[in-house]
């Protein structure tokens, strides 16, 4: 979340749109419901079912589930074309008048550039117009037209690529009625006034596509059209899944980020300064932050805290010990290469792919390539039996399974100590309760005592390259358990030598060995250590600042700022200087984030700017990019720098209906298939229903199958099907039905509902089919099919999230 | 003086505060149906948060015993934290169950193993499980740790390893797995955050 929960409540209009707060994170929708209640705030639902956020909305209109950049393309057509935009917000914060490369087109579907052999897109047309560089400072900025004008600025650009998305085609395309979508485009279209914000809050309904990261990239140009980033009641608002499953993407547990989204060297960085130098851009207008020149500071800190002496400028900092990618390591690109016979030993920690990846059978089976598989878990999972018959609900032979299965227990939440951080960027701490069953450990011990074992064995046996191993900083008083306190600390940062002013050198501004303030203090000379620059001063001198309970509100907006601690620098609302006009008074003074005083910028927020950046700087908001601006053109997307509607990959249309003529732009043309997937990508002859999966309210993804009062509230898989299909298919509520996709099938009992409407889709009816995702063949609740043994093996071009809200399926009386 | 129960309420009713009344010498003679303690008022508090989704809602859990040495801690109920600005002491279908994941019969509680072809688990010690999961790491690592690609360039990875790191775990705990897997060169790794 750009925003954080409490913050929804100062909206003047919400929008639920991929996501169904209201079930699937019902004590942050409390927070809607204040808006509503005490803004008189409008609540507008955009689903392909009547879920129960659409039951308590002023507004809901259906749409087909895998459609919507046509419907939010169709909201930035209609706000275009009806001049329903904050134009000083988008002349000055956003790069309309950039002038872009004469030679970008987008024709028939594609962007310039494609490689259809690859689907991938060289992005050389996608790049700006730049001044020549400067004789003496080799400056080059990128060429501006501020009056929008040009016909090869963002803006015309954005306008022309839109007009397409006319309310007829919207409507074609989304099933959405044409009223429909025109109301939700004039509630919408009504706070682009300065002083009215919408906030939109969206979750797997958008990300589980693949067209995922353009479904949020098309809201991200929607809410800065309106100049609704950076306020009160504003922003991109993403309602994550697990308790701290912000936090873990901020430590980026993932092959190619280091932690604090440092980009992971590739093969092609051969050395410190390739990398360092590739990661540290220029900035591309004069004046600018260009916050990410600091890339350096990060980087080396981050390497003195895994290597603490042994890293030294003698060595590149040891930066030879990293391991260089040389292509995919997300979880699909994972499994494809175990399902290869590529990957011999494998460790789930808390997570269940046999149930939570595309097409059970692929996991299944690649699971039983392995040499040896651990599991580390509080729960018996389905993933820790995979090679276990449960009768049709798990068709193995456990004899013909040569994988070596170990299933080690972790204690839970309540048996441990540290951090979580939550869907807003808030870091708090939490407190062990009590000890966890039987001889269950914390993961943190059983990782590090993992860790103290292989170097016993390096140090005594020698090995492959024992260098990193042997020298990784282990400053941990019990070395099998390091404390949650010391870890923190460590991603936090400390100086390691004094740590010097640098506007005066004289001035030490941290002692050695001090916990520092803040990424702002961080070095690239090796006298500061950080673990996540961005999680940098929550644990300061000052203490563990994630463990503040002090829940006061002085601002009435909710900023709570002595509670816990947001990353980056506690602030709540990113892009806060956003909320100001160029002379830095609030847009909405009585929802003032920050305000220029006339000396710094101050308020109920820390600013997200130099805190003495004068307005007449003209320092601009969005500091993280070298621009200085939102991109409204965005060229590092990998399927194009403007969204555009891509059908999912199994569709009930045979054609793109933006695009009839062009077979490569019925799909996603960027996105990855592996050999063996795409064969197996399912027809609308044979398998005429759009199928999306969900969740309920009564279960968290696939643990409380497990919890006995759950368990008993939701006892047995179901499916939802409307009335029309239900005559149709002759099926009755309660009947048991089949449901097939071309890779599998589950029974499920029949739940016949007017909440899934048919959509006319290009003249056509489209009935939709919906599948809670909870069950398994492990659990206290009846055992059932696990619900992914039907979903496509092909995720988002950019972050390969996996396309579990769009496919097809048949589905027949069982 | 012989006051029963409802006569010493009488009297707090004319308009003396029950506790002025105790301290006048005045107490009611234990009531045959008194109302059951509290049961919570001996109970350990400790703050936490549910662990299911991202709203990250503060709770209460309160466990038996009162942390010294000899009582050993049991959880016997789990509430929401009203001090918590996001959910205010508020708990949903999911996390009002709580109590009855942690108490889940499906807790593991020893490690386990299953042998290769096997159809049944099968309990170890710890050491064993970890002491025989190092090896097979090690073993594959000198095995297939690649140093050099075939331009000659430094790469120092070990692809034949995989890891799936849970969004559930704590912040140090991601921090820790993230900075032993980097250190063994492992590159095949993803998180639930992911997906």
């Amino acid at each position: 979340m750009t925003n954080h929960w409490v913050d929804i409540k100062n909206a003047d209009l919400v929008l639920i749109m991929g996501g169904n707060a209201a079930e699937a994170h019902p004590c942050g929708f409390k927070w809607v419901i204040e808006a509503k209640k005490d803004r008189k705030a409008k609540l507008v639902t955009v689903d392909p079912r009547f879920t129960r956020s659409a039951a308590v909305s002023d507004f809901y209109a259906p749409v087909r589930a895998g459609s919507d950049i046509a419907f939010l393309g169709g909201v930035v057509n209609y706000l275009l074309e009806k001049d329903k935009i904050h134009h000083d917000y988008v002349k000055n914060y956003t790069n309309a008048g950039f002038l872009i490369n004469p030679d970008y087109k987008f024709e028939d579907g594609l962007f310039s550039g494609y490689n259809p052999e690859k689907r991938n897109y060289a992005k050389a047309t996608w790049g700006y117009q730049m001044t020549e560089a400067d004789k003496k400072t080799g400056e080059s900025w990128v060429k501006v037209d501020p009056t929008l004008q040009d016909p090869n600025c963002a803006f015309q650009l954005l306008k022309k690529h839109y007009s397409r998305y006319t309310p007829d085609m919207v409507s074609k395309v989304t099933g959405t009625p044409k009223e429909a979508f025109l109301k939700v485009c004039e509630m919408i279209a009504e706070t682009a006034a300065a002083d009215k914000t919408m906030t939109i809050l969206y979750a797997l309904g958008w990300t589980q596509h693949s067209v995922g990261s353009q479904n949020i990239r098309t809201m991200a140009i929607i809410q800065t059209l309106l100049g609704n980033m950076g306020m009160a009641g504003g922003g991109i608002n993403a309602l994550r899944g697990h308790a701290n499953v912000q936090g873990i993407t901020d430590m980026c547990l993932f092959g190619a980020n280091l932690p604090g989204y440092i980009a992971s060297p590739t093969e092609a960085d051969v050395d410190r300064k390739t990398y360092v130098e590739k990661r540290t851009p220029k900035a591309l207008r004069p004046g600018q932050m260009n916050f990410a020149q600091n890339f350096p500071k990060w980087f080396t800190s981050l390497q003195k805290a895994w290597y603490g002496n042994a890293a030294t400028d003698k060595n590149d900092f040891a930066y030879e010990w990293l391991p260089k990618i040389d292509g995919a390591y997300d979880t699909l690109a994972i499994f494809e290469k175990m399902h290869q016979g590529k990957i011999n030993g494998f460790v789930c920690q808390g997570f269940n792919p046999l149930a939570s990846v595309s097409n059970k059978k692929k996991v299944g089976d690649a699971l039983a390539k392995l040499k040896y598989l651990v599991v580390i878990d509080p729960l018996a999972t389905d993933t820790s039996e995979f090679w276990k018959n449960h009768g049709e609900f798990n068709e193995v032979d456990a004899s013909k399974i040569a994988t070596e299965v170990f299933r080690l227990p972790a204690d839970c939440f309540a048996e441990d100590t540290g951090s979580f951080t939550n869907s807003g960027r808030v870091i708090q701490w939490h407190w062990k309760a009590a000890d966890g069953p039987g001889e269950s450990k914390g993961d943190i011990e059983i990782i590090a005592t993992l860790f103290q074992k292989l170097k016993a064995m390096y140090a005594k046996d020698g090995g492959k390259l024992p260098d990193p191993i042997m020298n990784l900083t282990w400053a941990h008083r019990i070395p099998t358990k390091p404390s949650s306190a010391e870890l923190l600390m460590e991603i936090s940062g400390k100086a390691l030598g004094d740590v010097f002013d640098p506007k005066d050198k004289t001035k030490v501004i941290a002692k050695a060995g001090e916990q520092l303030a803040g990424f702002a203090q961080l070095r690239d000379d090796g006298s500061t250590s950080c673990g996540n620059w961005i999680y940098g001063g929550c644990w300061s001198q000052a203490g563990n600042l994630t463990a503040r309970r002090d829940n006061a509100d002085p601002s009435g907006l909710g900023q709570t700022l002595l509670w816990g601690f947001a990353w980056p620098a506690n602030r709540r609302i990113i892009y806060n200087r956003a909320s100001c006009d160029l002379a830095g008074k609030p847009w909405d003074p009585k929802r003032t984030v920050i305000r220029w005083t006339g000396t710094a910028w101050a308020g109920n927020d820390i600013p997200d700017m130099r805190p003495d950046a004068a307005p007449d700087e003209n320092v601009m908001p969005f500091i993280m990019t070298p621009e200085g601006v939102a991109r409204l053109f965005a060229p590092g997307m990998a399927e194009g720098p403007f969204p555009e509607h891509y059908e999912p990959f199994e569709t009930p249309l045979d054609k793109n209906p933006f695009h009839p003529g062009n077979p490569k732009a019925l799909n996603n043309p960027a996105a990855r298939v592996y050999k063996g997937d795409m064969e197996v990508f399912g027809k609308a002859k044979d398998f005429p229903y759009v199928c999306t999966t969900y969740r309920l309210v009564e279960h968290f993804h696939f643990w409380t199958k497990h919890a006995k009062i759950n368990a008993v509230l939701q006892p047995e898989q179901f499916v939802e099907i409307g009335e029309e299909l239900a005559r149709e298919k002759g099926i009755a509520n309660g009947d048991r039905v089949k449901v097939r996709s071309n890779r599998g099938f589950i029974k499920a009992v029949a739940v016949v509902t007017k909440r899934i409407p048919t959509l006319m889709i290009d003249g056509k009816k489209t009935h939709t089919v919906g599948i809670p995702i909870h069950w398994g063949f492990k659990g206290l609740t009846k055992p059932g099919f696990i619900t992914n043994t039907l979903t496509p093996y092909v995720g988002d071009a950019n972050s390969q999230t996996p396309e579990f809200k769009a496919f097809l399926v048949n589905i027949e009386k069982a | 003086m012989q006051v029963s129960r409802r006569q010493f309420f009488k009297i707090c009713g004319a308009g003396l505060s029950g506790s002025s009344i105790a301290l006048m010498g005045y107490s009611p003679t234990s009531a045959l149906a008194e109302v059951r303690s509290y049961k919570l008022a001996h109970a350990t508090e400790t703050r936490n948060m549910c662990p299911y989704c991202s709203v990250s809602c503060g709770v209460l859990i309160y466990t038996t015993g009162d942390k010294s040495k000899n009582a050993k801690a049991d959880i016997i109920h789990i509430e929401g934290d009203p001090d918590n600005p996001v959910n205010r002491g508020t708990l949903c279908p999911k996390g009002a169950g709580l109590l009855d994941m942690v108490k889940s019969p499906n807790r593991l509680k020893f490690p386990e193993v299953r042998e290769p072809g096997s159809n049944e688990w099968k309990r170890i010690s710890w050491d064993d499980a970890l002491t025989r999961i190092a090896k097979h790491m090690k073993a594959d690592r000198d095995a297939n740790f690649i140093e050099k690609n075939a331009a000659g360039v430094t790469v120092n990875r070990w692809p034949t390893f995989g890891f799936l790191a849970s969004s559930a775990a704590n912040n140090e705990t991601g921090y820790l797995s993230h900075k032993v897997l980097r250190s063994l060169g492992a590159v095949a790794f993803d998180t639930q955050a992911r997906i």
